[in-house]
Parts: C-alpha cells; sequence; structure tokens
C-alpha cells in the first residue's frame, strides 16, 4: 500500500496521467518498436545487409509469388559460357594456357546463393530486400529526425533563454536574429544552405535541419523565461548569490523543461518529414545509403511498372510511425501543460 | 501614416539581416563558387580568372559590398548555370508559380474557413470529431506521398488529368488541363491544417457573451454565425492567410518538380543541384522582402477589420 499523503513528483504525475491513456500506451508500444528496431540497425543486428541483391529484379511479394515478372526473369538469366570449338581453338593464340585460366578463375569463384523469386515484401529494382530496405531507411530517417531536433531544441534553448533571461541589448540582438530567419520560408532557408554547402551526406542534413529549425523553440522558451525570472523563486536564488549560470538553467530550465519535451517531439516529426523531402529532391540523404525519402524516389519508375509494393511499405511504414509519433506528441503535451490549448 | 512609415524604417535592420546571412551562408560556409563555376575540367588559369572577375579575391568588405549593390539596384548578375539575367529569369516562372499557388490560395481560404464554420457550430458532434480526426491523420502524411501517389492515381491509372506538363504562355490550356491535378494535390494537403486552426478560432469566438447577446435579441442562426462570429474571428483567420503569402511565391517544391512544371519552385530546385549561387541568392532576398511586406499588410488589415485595435 503506498502512502496516501506521499505526493507524486510532477513528472511521476505527469507520466501516470499519459499511461492511463490506452491511446498512449499503444502510441508508446509503437513508438518503443520503431525505436528498438532502429536501434538493432544501428548495431548491426538486423536489416545489415539492405544492399545485397538477394532477390531477382522486383521480386514478388511472398503473399503474390505467382505474379507475372518479366523483368526478373530477365534479371535471373545465368550468362553460361559457350563451348571452345576446334576451329576458334586454333585461331586464339591463348588456346595453350586455357587450363591455366581455368584454373586461377576458379580461386574467385564464389557460390552465389540462388536469386530468390519472392521476398516477404517483395524486391527493388537491383533485387534488394523491400523489408531490410525500409529497416535501415528507417533507422537513418529516425537518427536524422532525433539528432536534428536535439540541436534545433539545443540552440533554441539556449538562445531563448538568454534572450528572455537578460532581456534589454543582448535580447534584442536575439531578437533581431530571430526575425532573419523568420523572414525566409523554412524550406527555402533549407534549400539555400544545402545549395551553399555543396556536400551531400546525412551530417549535412542534420546540420542543416537543426541550424534554421530553433525558432519556434526560441520563441516559446523566450516568453517563459521572461514570464519565470520575475518569480520569487529566481529572486531567492538570486539573493543567496546563485550565478546568472546556474538561475538560468539549474532553477528556471527545469520549470520550462517540459515545453521543450514536447518541442522537441514535434520537431523529429517535422524533421523526419522534411528529410524525407529533402532526400526525394536530392539533397538529403545520398542514394549511396537508405532512407525514406531515398525509398519513395525509387518508388516513381517503379509505379510506372506496376511494381507497388516499396511504396505501399514506405508509405504504411513511415505513415503509422509519423501518426503514432503525433499523437503522442499531442498527448504528452496534454499530460504535461493540462492548462495548455491545443489547436 | 507615421506607423507606416516606422514600419518601413523598422523593416530596414531585418532586410540588412537577411543580407548578411546570405552573404554569410554563401561566401563563408558555401563551397567556393570558382570551382563550382569552372566545372569538371578546371585548371588553375581559369580559376584564377573565374576569381577575378567575381571580385572573390577581394577582402569581405567588398565583396559585402558588390552584393550589397546587387540587392539595392536588383541586378543579381547572370544565372551560373543558363547565363541569363537573374531577375528576368525570375520573372518569367513567377506567374507560373502564381498561376497555380493564387488557386491554391483562394480555395483553401474559401474552404478552410467554410468547413471550419460548419464543423465549429456543430461542435462535439460525430461530424465534426470525425473531421477533426481526418484532418489530423491527413496532417500526419506526408505531402510527398500525396503527390507520388496522387500522380499515379489520378494521372497514370484514372487519366483523369495529364501526368505532368505545361503549356508555356498558354494560360487557358494551364488552367483547364495541367494546373487543376497539382492544385487537387496542394489543397489535400493544406486543408487540414487551415481547418483545424479556423476551428479552433471560430469555437472561441462562439462561446463569447456577444454570441449570446445576439442569439437573445432575436437574430437568426445564419446572422449569429455569418455575421457576428466570423466578422471577429476573421481577425485571426486573416493573420494566418497573409502569413501564407510569401510560401505561395516560392510555391511548392515538389509539386513544380514532381509535375515538371517551370515555377519558381521547379527553378529554385534546379537551381541549387546546379550549385546556381545568384539564382539561390536572389529568390532568398526577394522572398525575404516579400514576407516583411505581406507581414505589414496583415497588420494593416488588422485596422480595416477590427477597428479597436490601436497602432502603436
Amino acid at each position: 500500500m503506498a502512502d496516501k499523503n506521499q505526493s507524486k513528483g510532477y513528472w511521476q504525475a505527469a507520466g501516470q496521467r499519459l499511461w492511463q491513456n490506452p491511446l498512449a500506451k499503444v502510441c508508446i508500444v509503437i513508438l518503443l518498436l520503431y525505436f528498438g528496431l532502429a536501434l538493432a540497425s544501428a548495431l548491426g543486428w538486423v536489416a545489415n545487409d539492405w544492399g545485397r541483391e538477394v532477390g531477382v529484379s522486383y521480386a514478388n511479394p511472398s503473399l503474390m509469388a505467382d505474379l507475372d515478372n518479366p523483368q526478373g526473369a530477365n534479371s535471373a538469366k545465368v550468362n553460361v559460357g559457350g563451348a571452345i570449338d576446334a576451329e576458334s581453338r586454333a585461331i586464339d593464340p591463348l588456346a595453350p594456357y586455357y587450363d591455366q585460366i581455368d584454373a586461377g578463375a576458379k580461386q574467385y569463384e564464389s557460390a552465389l546463393a540462388p536469386l530468390k523469386w519472392s521476398l516477404p515484401l517483395g524486391g527493388d529494382k537491383w533485387g534488394r530486400d523491400v523489408l531490410t530496405k525500409v529497416i535501415k531507411g528507417g533507422e537513418v530517417s529516425m537518427t536524422v529526425g532525433v539528432l536534428a531536433a536535439l540541436l534545433a531544441v539545443a540552440i533554441g534553448t539556449v538562445l531563448g533563454a538568454v534572450g528572455g533571461y537578460f532581456g534589454r541589448a543582448v535580447g534584442d540582438v536575439l531578437e533581431w536574429f530571430y526575425s532573419i530567419f523568420t523572414a525566409v520560408p523554412y524550406f527555402l532557408l533549407v534549400l539555400a544552405i544545402s545549395g551553399a554547402l555543396n556536400t551531400r551526406g546525412i551530417t549535412t542534413v542534420i546540420v542543416v535541419l537543426g541550424l534554421t529549425g530553433w525558432t519556434g523553440v526560441y520563441r516559446l522558451v523566450r516568453a517563459e523565461y521572461i514570464k519565470q525570472s520575475s518569480r520569487e523563486y529566481v529572486e531567492a536564488a538570486n539573493a543567496i548569490g546563485a550565478s546568472h549560470m546556474r538561475m538560468m538553467f539549474g532553477h528556471i530550465l527545469p520549470n520550462v523543461s517540459h515545453l521543450t519535451l514536447v518541442q522537441l517531439s514535434q520537431l523529429v516529426i517535422d524533421f523526419i518529414k522534411a528529410e524525407v523531402v529533402l532526400s526525394f529532391l536530392g539533397f538529403g540523404v545520398p542514394t549511396s545509403s537508405i532512407s525514406w525519402g531515398v525509398m519513395i524516389n525509387e518508388v516513381m519508375v517503379e509505379l510506372v511498372l506496376g511494381k507497388w509494393w516499396q511504396l505501399a511499405t514506405v508509405a504504411i511504414v513511415m505513415s503509422t510511425f509519423v501518426v503514432a509519433f503525433g499523437l503522442f506528441t499531442d498527448l504528452l503535451r496534454d499530460a504535461l501543460d493540462p492548462k495548455a490549448n491545443r489547436r | 501614416m507615421a506607423y507606416l512609415i516606422r514600419r518601413l524604417w523598422q523593416m530596414i535592420p531585418t532586410l540588412l539581416g537577411v543580407i548578411l546571412l546570405v552573404f554569410v551562408i554563401f561566401n563563408v560556409f558555401g563551397a567556393d563558387p570558382s570551382t563550382v563555376l569552372a566545372g569538371k575540367f578546371a585548371n588553375k588559369e581559369k580559376i584564377e580568372t573565374i576569381r577575378q572577375s567575381l571580385g572573390l579575391s577581394e577582402p569581405w568588405w567588398v565583396q559585402l559590398g558588390i552584393f550589397l549593390k546587387q540587392v539595392a539596384t536588383f541586378d543579381y548578375g547572370r544565372s551560373w548555370s543558363t547565363n541569363e539575367p537573374v531577375t528576368s529569369l525570375l520573372l518569367q516562372r513567377a506567374p507560373v508559380t502564381l498561376t497555380i499557388m493564387l488557386q491554391v490560395w483562394v480555395l483553401d481560404a474559401l474552404i478552410s474557413i467554410f468547413l471550419a464554420m460548419w464543423v465549429a457550430y456543430r461542435r462535439g458532434s460525430l461530424t465534426d470529431r470525425s473531421v477533426v480526426a481526418i484532418c489530423t491523420a491527413a496532417m500526419s502524411i506526408s505531402l510527398l506521398l500525396y503527390v507520388v501517389v496522387g500522380q499515379y492515381v489520378f494521372g497514370s491509372v484514372l487519366g483523369w488529368f495529364p501526368v505532368s506538363g505545361w503549356a508555356p504562355g498558354d494560360l487557358l490550356t494551364n488552367l483547364a488541363r495541367y494546373a487543376p491535378l497539382p492544385v487537387l494535390l496542394i489543397l489535400m494537403v493544406s486543408v487540414a491544417p487551415s481547418l483545424r486552426l479556423y476551428r479552433s478560432f471560430v469555437v472561441e469566438e462562439t462561446n463569447q457573451d456577444y454570441v449570446r447577446t445576439a442569439r437573445a435579441k432575436g437574430a437568426g442562426e445564419h446572422r449569429v454565425m455569418l455575421v457576428h462570429v466570423l466578422r471577429n474571428a476573421m481577425v485571426p483567420i486573416v493573420t494566418n492567410i497573409g502569413m501564407q503569402l510569401p510560401g505561395l511565391l516560392v510555391g511548392s517544391f515538389l509539386i513544380e518538380k514532381v509535375f515538371s512544371i517551370p515555377g519558381l519552385g521547379s527553378e529554385i530546385v534546379t537551381a541549387v543541384s546546379n550549385n546556381d549561387f545568384p539564382m539561390i541568392k536572389a529568390i532568398t532576398v526577394y522572398t525575404a522582402m516579400i514576407t516583411m511586406v505581406a507581414n505589414l499588410l496583415v497588420d494593416l488589415l488588422y485596422k480595416r477589420l477590427d477597428p479597436r485595435v490601436e497602432f502603436k
């Protein structure tokens, strides 16, 4: 029996409010599954061989293994060298060395596993397994989303804290900074920076998204710091001689951290969507690696041939994740900040 | 009037900031333009000539001066990939984007406001809740999926619209043949968030006392909703509609790329993949200017909609 008089902490109470909602439970389970798979894939336990040719070109999904697949039939063809007849033997100056050549070639021969005709969720043009691709792609997309969101929240929180806490000239400079970044539409800024950098790669995407996406967090945190810095507990901290750093990040930050957490959650979704569009346009994750956006990019050609399974897989997998994460964010906001009105 | 002048005056630091930001992005962090321009078969002399002509060997303040002059004279030089003057190229592209996006702007506003009034009036009912649920789901799905699937289903499978294309200069053909599908697809994405937002604005207004007063004095439901509530809810709605304006001009990068529409959006995408710096710089600065003007217009419109607003 728990002691009835013992009051729960803020986070514990919020966690319980969240967990009591059956919808939140479903979302959390789905998200744990996704992040678990992404972690397993990052550690190399699953989907490590996403780039290997395991099936014929456009291998059918297992459920409909008998579908007509002319491209697959073509790709499964093996070139058999013809026997060398006496006439060519007489012309070829290498003829005496045939045995030697064959023996040499044997060293490099390896037994290739026969290409499969059907894969669990089908295959793409190069015979890669869509299932492993979507797992690996999820890892990359989610890594980009989470790291970029962490970067953006860190920048936004620090700038917002400094601007809201100190105010005056420092605040004005930061406000000016904010007005610059919001004067250019977000996606245009992202494109402009990736155009200027001229380097494509996962790190570039993370940095570009993070450096441009902090404005929303900044505005929220700044407003909150202005409100909090005149509260009694800050004055008390000031009275006992706490430093500015300590008051900003030791005392006030814990009181606004629930807001930043919700922002973080929202930004992960936004950035995953942005990554998908960026990769599709060719400015995101390079095509040598895989992400959900890269997969959708490949889909355009496949649809014309009637190969719909890669699209269906990536659409369902991605949408489930984004919907679950979006609902989770809404519920998290309700649990952490019951007074806030939702729009 | 004094207000207007003050607002225009306040734009200058922001605009200077944007110019500075663009300058820093391209001249400090950006790839070396001379290697981009010289291409794959670069040699020392070629690179040196290009550096000279762009003023890259000059100190940074001279380079910033060159850029400021470009902004002030609206002359950003020539595009690096097509060698056409940037400003005239942009003026060619803008009408194409507007052909699509103006329709989207107006239709999005009309549909969202109409539906928002409708579901807000029936708030709490099954219709209301299902519309909100559909909006939430629709907002979660990536724009990319709408575009890819929509093009395939409506263009290739059903054949209702051409898969892609554009008739340059022929407004009627474009409006009748090529614009409908892109417009439809953008609306599918853009209506959901607007509708949810406007619904919350309308619901907020219907809870106000003046609504009860209007009903008490015997005003009909139509009059209450369309005259009393709508006029008040329009204030935040107009803000939102005004904020959408700069995005319109840039258009939807994705839609224009996928449907091969030669507008500003696809021009940006091409410019970025070709490292066409003058083009990207020009678009960024122009868009920032338009954003600031749009914000000002929205504020002025406030006064018209809500006479209580005082300009400070």
